[in-house]
């Protein structure tokens, strides 16, 4: 049986928080392609040598996460075997129409490892590109040909990659609410936390080992922080009132949260383990979903201060909020991208609401999708696609969109509604 | 036989001693703006299966009537449920000791955490009327369960009226209830 990491992850935390396991094995994402980039660069990844079965399911990955991506177009290798250290006939495989090619090999070492060897090609200038030496094994096969797309992608795009990165999101099935971990391809699902009351709003810590999260659990939200390899969760906003909207500062040390404790939904910073609770901002309305800007200065929210609801931005050192949306009635859930120069949020136009992208330079505002129900983006961490939960035939999907719009996926689970996606941060 | 009396024997106790009315709050001025604090104390002989009185449950009591419910984009209690309102601040005027959940309520439309804001704004104006008319502050904490707990699952108008709400649960003093 082949396995990958988090399916092992899974199986501890399994034990620690669930009895449910056999509905939970169903609940794998597919993901189908709606869209893809006009000049996709033709890529060829030829046959691994080696056992076949293993070398089949990494360069497979492979193949699957760079035609997902909507940047590369599979060029077929038509039985090619070739490893890393290959002559390759650059004339033959331009002629093919493949501008790089992909070559490697996987071989099983005396404790039963195996190392995955490939090199990178540029056939155009009939160059090496680069190449590396991943060691796996048999329940990682499946993370090993991520990373080899990650070296292919920044290589011929020149930014990192993040088919090694995964996905959280909430599965309600048959009224249980399942928060899921993923890989960023949809497979290998495995469920940190099981709950027959709502939970909405993950966020990753910055260095991916935890979620904060929301937990209707007693009866009122609370704000929870839960490590995923250990099982181990911990409340870190239980005050008087509902407690809300976790962020994570980009440290990894503060939590940017909702609290109503002092009357309305306000800005509060807490410790990561729940302690020195500060206030952020004051208003005589709702102030709420807190983003840090991923220079940790300023923090991007929803406030209805002006009448309706709309982004605002203030410094951590505080001074006056300033307005960041403007257009329409209804913008809320603002993201920073992590490169810092763009800001996605879900904006209502004519009753319909859908996920917009802003330019923090010049302040143009792109509509991305023609649905009527998007909600909670969440940035890729290389800042070029943005999932976001929406909906198609009265169920709840998640959606990845390119954050120019062209490039469009989707994530369906068969037994259920999928929503509050969030994407991690890169492998670290 | 036996054994199946002693537990209600029990209850029956337990019902006793929770009967009458706790003031908690014992030598504490009682604030009395409505003007209209007397009401005559609860006899809770006769407890539900959640620990509570029965006239907070039995549906012929005006007790039952938990819910309130609110206008598009509105956080007004409306003139019909103020004698809902005024009916639950009534029973905590009398019984100190008892302590209620609000947990406001929106429909599905838009962003969950934008809309558990809304159900908070819900939830505290209810909080509030319940105070101006002598419920203590600490007798009651307003949440929001924003759009996550809909009453009707439709995706129409009929159905979000329903879920643009707060519902009032209560807790005893001896800590049995609702929440």
């Amino acid at each position: 049986m082949i396995m990958n990491p988090m399916s092992q992850i899974s199986r501890r935390i399994f034990l620690l928080l669930t009895l449910l396991t056999a509905s939970v094995a169903q609940a794998q994402l597919s993901i189908e392609i709606t869209g893809a980039g006009a000049n996709r660069i033709p890529v060829v990844i030829a046959d691994f040598p080696g056992e076949p079965t293993v070398s089949r399911i990494v360069t497979a990955t492979v193949r699957a996460d760079l035609e997902r991506s909507g940047l590369f177009r599979m060029v077929d290798p038509a039985g090619a075997l070739l490893d890393e250290n290959a002559v390759i006939d650059h004339a033959d495989w331009k002629g093919r129409g493949a501008d790089a090619l992909v070559a490697g090999s996987l071989a099983r070492s005396p404790d039963g490892r195996l190392e995955a060897r490939f090199r990178l090609y540029d056939t155009q200038r009939g160059v090496a590109l680069g190449g590396a030496v991943y060691v796996t094994n048999n329940t990682q096969l499946r993370a090993a040909g991520h990373r080899i797309a990650d070296f292919v992608y920044e290589k011929l795009t020149g930014e990192r990659g993040v088919f090694s990165t995964r996905i959280a999101y909430v599965l309600k099935s048959g009224g249980r609410y399942l928060l899921q971990i993923a890989d960023a391809d949809g497979q290998g699902a495995a469920t940190a936390l099981t709950s027959t009351e709502p939970i909405i709003s993950p966020a990753w810590s910055p260095d991916g080992s935890k979620l904060a999260y929301v937990s209707f659990e007693k009866k009122k939200p609370m704000v929870y922080v839960h490590s995923l390899a250990s099982g181990q969760r911990q409340i870190v906003a239980n005050f008087r009132g509902s407690n809300s909207a976790p962020a994570w500062s980009p440290d990894g040390r503060r939590l940017a949260v909702v609290l109503s404790k002092d009357g309305n939904s306000q800005l509060y910073a807490v410790n990561a383990d729940g302690s020195g609770v500060q206030r952020l901002a004051q208003s005589s309305g709702i102030d709420t979903e807190p983003r840090f800007a991923p220079d940790g200065n300023s923090i991007y929210f929803t406030s209805d201060r002006g009448g309706s609801p709309q982004i605002y931005r203030i410094d951590i050192g505080g001074g006056a909020a300033q307005r960041v949306s403007f257009e329409g009635n209804y913008n809320v859930s603002p993201r920073p991208s992590p490169d810092g120069k763009s800001l996605a949020f879900i904006t209502r136009r004519e009753g319909r609401f859908q996920l917009a992208v802003m330019d923090l330079a010049s302040r143009q505002v792109q509509i991305l999708t023609d649905s009527h129900k998007d909600e909670s983006p969440s940035f890729a961490p290389n800042s070029r696609m943005i999932l976001i939960a929406t909906e198609v035939g009265g169920r709840g999907i998640l959606s990845a969109v390119s954050s120019d719009g062209r490039i469009k996926q989707r994530l369906t689970v068969t037994a259920g509604d999928v929503r509050e996606p969030a994407w991690g941060p890169f492998l670290q | 036989m036996k054994k199946l009396l002693i537990p209600a024997l029990l209850s029956a106790l337990l019902a006793a001693c929770s009967s009458a009315p706790i003031d908690e709050n014992a030598g504490a001025p009682v604030e009395g703006r409505s003007g209209n604090t007397a009401v005559a104390p609860v006899v809770a002989g006769d407890l539900d299966a959640s620990g509570l009185p029965r006239t907070l449950t039995d549906p012929a009591s005006p007790l039952s009537k938990r819910s309130i419910f609110f206008d598009l984009d509105s956080y007004e209690v409306r003139g019909e449920y103020q004698d809902v309102v005024a009916n639950h601040a009534k029973f905590l005027v009398a019984n100190r000791g008892f302590k209620v959940l609000l947990q406001g309520n929106t429909d599905e439309r838009g962003s969950r955490e934008y809309n558990l804001s809304l159900g908070q704004k819900r939830a505290d104006a209810v909080k509030r009327s319940l105070v101006l008319l002598g419920a203590q502050d600490a007798q009651i904490e307003s949440v929001s369960l924003g759009e996550e707990k809909p009453r009707a699952d439709g995706h129409d108008d009929a159905s979000w009226s329903q879920n643009r709400r707060a519902d009032i649960l209560y807790r005893a003093a001896d800590g049995r209830g609702e929440f």
